[in-house]
């Protein structure tokens, strides 16, 4: 096995620095960065976006050449299973080949990009093996299949004829271990493996990473930005801060006493599942402020403020009932439907002025897509729409056309919903002026200068593209995009999920603010349960094109009835290290939304089990 | 690598530069053709037949079997290939565009029509096209530049409804559609600038083509008439006296080289500048 005596330390970082070169002098993206790893533990690399913390993986591997990086200072001292340490800093390229996927390997983000869509699954993993250990190719053959079975991944023999594209996200990333584990490495990096996974397939992950480990022994590097991942995973932590080290220690000194006023805020802007206990209405983040130098004044925890109840329960703002959409994907050669995408299927909900009301789920649950369909980008196959009593139906052009003021909605990526030829001051201005709602000119700029204020951002900023800002400040443009034509309903979709923790928190807390202040009503679209106890009034439960669960958030977090709401709250990684739950090996996958003509799914009928709190009846229960 | 680097963010690099001068030199030599050569290089001067260049002050680049001004008839000629490169490119791309957009943006039964009548199109080529058109209503520039057009649009319509079948589905497109905005407006303020590259690119490369086209054309015979200069014609004409007078092919052939050099440097220039994103901040 390739574990190694344990204490002993398989790699030393020292003071390594990675610069990319550029016009104007050397970007320096890891700057001075030192840190033992020690045999058979697993040590977190955490930061934001921007920290260095990817680079350092990849500087490891020295995959950093390819990218035109450079190493000009430092030593990366790793020592293999026989034989003194080498520095892969001066290695030659032949020693590092030798090394890569051999005694170090590596899990990327996106297992759909990092597997070739060409090759069968078996074959990809095969071929590190014939490679590294020089036996045929029955035999790898024989070990990739082995190797799909320690994974857990179903049915293994047939599986690795399947080429990736057949396979969901979470057996996608169970293939990728099983490529990184085929040489039994002695080190294992794992770069964000479960960002881009379901909450409850990335609790499947994490829970076989573990289980690999123990068993092999492997010492793992585990990127992440998420602090409920490395409350899990995690024995030591080291927190990554625009290319520097700002704390190290293990999991337990840092969760429970950081030094660092950084990994003080980084941990403030966590969302803790289960903090909500007890309270009616929704609550800000406790913010600290971090400002953009690297040392942060020591600004005290902004008190969550108090917020004031503002739901409105005079007349609903939207009403769905009996929502249906579905799409084509599979036509017979005379153009009649034979297989269909069930994306939402008989919806019912309503939403009231002043309030947020979450829809949560995984992919494939149909949450956006009722979104859009609120938002006339989609139209439903049957059901019927209510905006302030008016059906959507029976509405004019010039009502649809008014209905896109008074609803507006907020995409996930800030970046791809800015057009990226158009100035930021166009981008909002544009909105306005077709709408009516200011005249061109002096007040158009005005108006977009007070828009940039409301949400904090600069005037100046006006005439700048929107690659020339950062994520957060992005969204903050959507953001006013969406306020500029004063909107009664925003539907915000995973508006924050691409943003870093403590901009997420800022950007949460704007949100609620402006609700606080407009009265505005949200459809607050996301998978992230932490988030959503935060800050919705309600919470609907999506599965499979139909809400399964549907209450206020006190009922759906404090007495959940249905299985599925129960799976995903379990699933959420708890920011804390003494809280580790040991979950069962699982490797239930969610089944595909899509079904052949002749055979619909069955409809929940939800029941009323304490007043607003309904529940699927027991038929969908069983089947989840 | 380093260099090349460090010229594409610059405004003023290499290439605008050599590429500007180029064709700031032979656009204005054929501009100044009518002042400087009031004759249109059709004198003929029989004493003064196959002068070489660089000797006579009054034909400094030679003169032809006919005594005719070498430097006079490649500065006259230069009109018909500007011509023709300019209006064949600005019409093919502006047919073209708009189709591409309309597919592209629209799908369902235009996508169907308009790109099916395109795979025909491609399918003609283009040199049987000119010969019969040539043989029925004779050849001309006005015909040449039609023919052009109609067999080029099919390009521009291809690349276009390629970028924007993906710019559709991009959030800032969803995003004009969740505002209401009206689909002109999105076509033509968001979506055209953000498919217009590789358009640039390939007008560039179809000026020159065309410049080159219309040459190959006119040296067999198909092009313009034979007695109006054309850089095409002059090859052609050229072509039984390359052993003993090299310039009378040299010259022309050296203009187009210049012209078509040129064009690309700067089409290659606009393609990185003309995208906000490529800035450093």
């Amino acid at each position: 096995m390739a574990s190694g005596v344990t204490g002993e330390t398989i790699l030393s970082v020292e003071d390594l620095t990675v610069e990319f070169p550029a016009p104007q002098g050397a970007v320096r993206v890891v700057d001075g960065l030192s840190f033992d790893l020690v045999a058979g533990k697993t040590l977190a690399v955490v930061g934001e976006s921007g920290s260095g913390k990817s680079i350092t993986a990849l500087s490891i591997l020295r995959l950093t050449d390819h990218l035109g990086a450079r190493i000009p200072a430092g030593r990366l001292l790793f020592r293999r299973s026989a034989g003194g340490p080498i520095d892969l800093t001066r290695a030659d390229d032949a020693t590092i080949r030798t090394i890569r996927g051999n005694d170090i390997a590596m899990i990327f983000q996106e297992p759909m990009t990092s597997l070739n869509p060409v090759f069968t699954v078996g074959d990809q993993i095969a071929e590190a093996i014939v490679l590294h250990q020089g036996v045929d190719r029955r035999e790898a053959r024989a070990r990739a299949q082995a190797l799909c079975e320690k994974v857990r991944l179903p049915d293994a023999a047939r599986l690795i004829d399947r080429h990736p594209h057949q396979l969901s996200g979470g057996m996608r990333q169970r293939v990728m271990i099983a490529m990184a584990l085929s040489c039994q490495p002695r080190l294992l990096i794992a770069d964000e493996p479960t960002t881009a996974l379901d909450v409850t397939i990335q609790a499947q992950i994490l829970a076989t990473i573990r289980e690999l480990q123990a068993e092999f022994g492997t010492t793992v590097i585990f990127i992440t930005h998420d602090m409920g991942v490395v409350a899990e995973m995690a024995d030591d932590v080291v927190v990554m801060r625009r290319g520097r080290k700002v704390e190290q220690g293990s999991v337990a000194e840092v969760f429970d006493a950081p030094k660092h006023p950084y990994t003080k805020a980084l941990l403030a802007a966590v969302p803790k599942l289960g903090s909500m206990t007890g309270t009616a209405l929704p609550a800000l983040f406790p913010v600290l402020a971090v400002t953009e130098g690297l040392e942060p004044p020591p600004a005290a925890i902004a008190k969550a403020q108090a917020v004031h109840d503002t739901v409105s329960h005079e007349a609903p703002l939207l009403e769905v009932e009996g929502l249906t959409t579905r799409f084509t994907v599979e036509r017979t050669v005379f153009g009649r439907p034979l297989r269909r995408v069930h994306a939402v299927e008989g919806v019912d909900f309503s939403l009231w002025p002043g309030e947020t009301l979450a829809l949560v789920g995984e992919s494939g649950s149909g949450k956006s897509t009722i979104g859009k369909t609120v938002q006339q980008l989609l139209t439903p196959d049957a059901g019927c729409i209510r905006f302030e009593g008016r059906d959507y139906a029976a509405m004019s052009a010039a009502g649809k056309r008014r209905l896109k003021r008074e609803i507006q909605y907020i995409f996930q990526d800030p970046f791809a919903s800015l057009d990226p030829r158009k100035t930021i001051g166009y981008s909002l201005a544009e909105p306005m002026l077709h709408h009516g709602v200011v005249a061109r000119g002096a007040a158009a700029r005005d108006r977009v200068a007070e828009l940039l204020r409301q949400v904090g951002l600069d005037r100046a900023h006006v005439d700048r593209y929107p690659h020339e800002f950062s994520g957060g400040q992005r969204q903050r443009v959507c953001i006013a995009r969406a306020l500029s034509v004063d909107p009664k309903l925003i539907i915000a979709d995973e508006s924050v999920a691409s943003l870093d923790v403590s901009i997420r928190a800022q950007i949460i807390n704007l949100l609620m603010e402006l609700q606080q202040r407009r009265g505005l009503a949200y459809l607050f679209i996301t998978h992230d349960m932490a988030v959503v106890e935060r800050v919705s009034h309600r919470v609907a439960v999506m599965y499979l094109g139909q809400i399964v669960e549907i209450g206020s958030r006190a009922q759906v977090f404090e007495t959940p009835y249905h299985p599925y709401t129960k799976k995903l709250i379990a699933a959420v990684p708890v920011p804390d290290p003494h809280r580790r739950v040991e979950r069962g090996l699982v490797t239930g996958e969610i089944p595909s939304p899509i079904r052949r003509v002749d055979d619909p799914p069955r409809r929940a009928r939800l029941v009323e089990v304490a007043p607003g709190h309904l529940v699927a009846d027991a038929e969908v229960s069983a089947a989840a | 690598m380093r260099a090349s680097l460090l010229s594409r963010h610059r405004l003023l690099s290499i290439e605008l530069v050599l590429g500007g001068i180029l064709l700031a030199v032979m656009l204005g030599g054929v501009l100044l053709s009518g002042w400087l050569f009031p004759d249109g290089g059709e004198a003929m001067d029989l004493r003064a037949r196959l002068l070489p260049p660089f000797v006579n002050a009054a034909h400094p680049l030679g003169t032809d079997p006919l005594g005719r001004d070498v430097l006079a008839r490649v500065s006259t000629g230069g009109w018909i290939s500007f011509s023709v490169g300019f209006w064949s490119v600005v019409g093919g791309a502006a047919l073209g565009t708009l189709a591409g957009l309309v597919a592209g943006y629209y799908r369902g039964i235009a996508e169907t029509l308009l790109m099916r009548f395109a795979d025909v199109q491609l399918a003609l080529p283009f040199i049987l096209l000119a010969i019969t058109f040539a043989a029925v209503v004779g050849s001309s520039v006005s015909l040449l530049i039609v023919l052009m057009i109609v067999s080029q649009w099919v390009q521009y319509a291809r690349v276009v409804r390629g970028s924007v079948l993906s710019l559709r589905e991009r959030e800032f497109i969803q995003a004009s559609r969740a505002f209401g905005l009206p689909d002109a407006r999105i076509l033509f303020v968001h979506v055209l600038p953000n498919a217009f590259s590789p358009v640039l690119v390939l007008m560039t490369l179809n000026v020159a083509n065309n410049i080159l086209l219309e040459s190959s054309l006119t040296f067999l015979g198909l092009g313009v008439d034979p007695l109006v200069p054309s850089w095409g014609g002059m090859l052609a004409d050229g072509r039984t006296y390359m052993q003993t007078a090299w310039w009378i092919t040299v010259f022309p052939g050296l203009a187009i080289m210049m012209t078509v050099l040129g064009l690309n440097l700067v089409g290659d220039w606009l393609r990185d500048n003309l995208d906000p994103t490529s800035k450093l901040p």
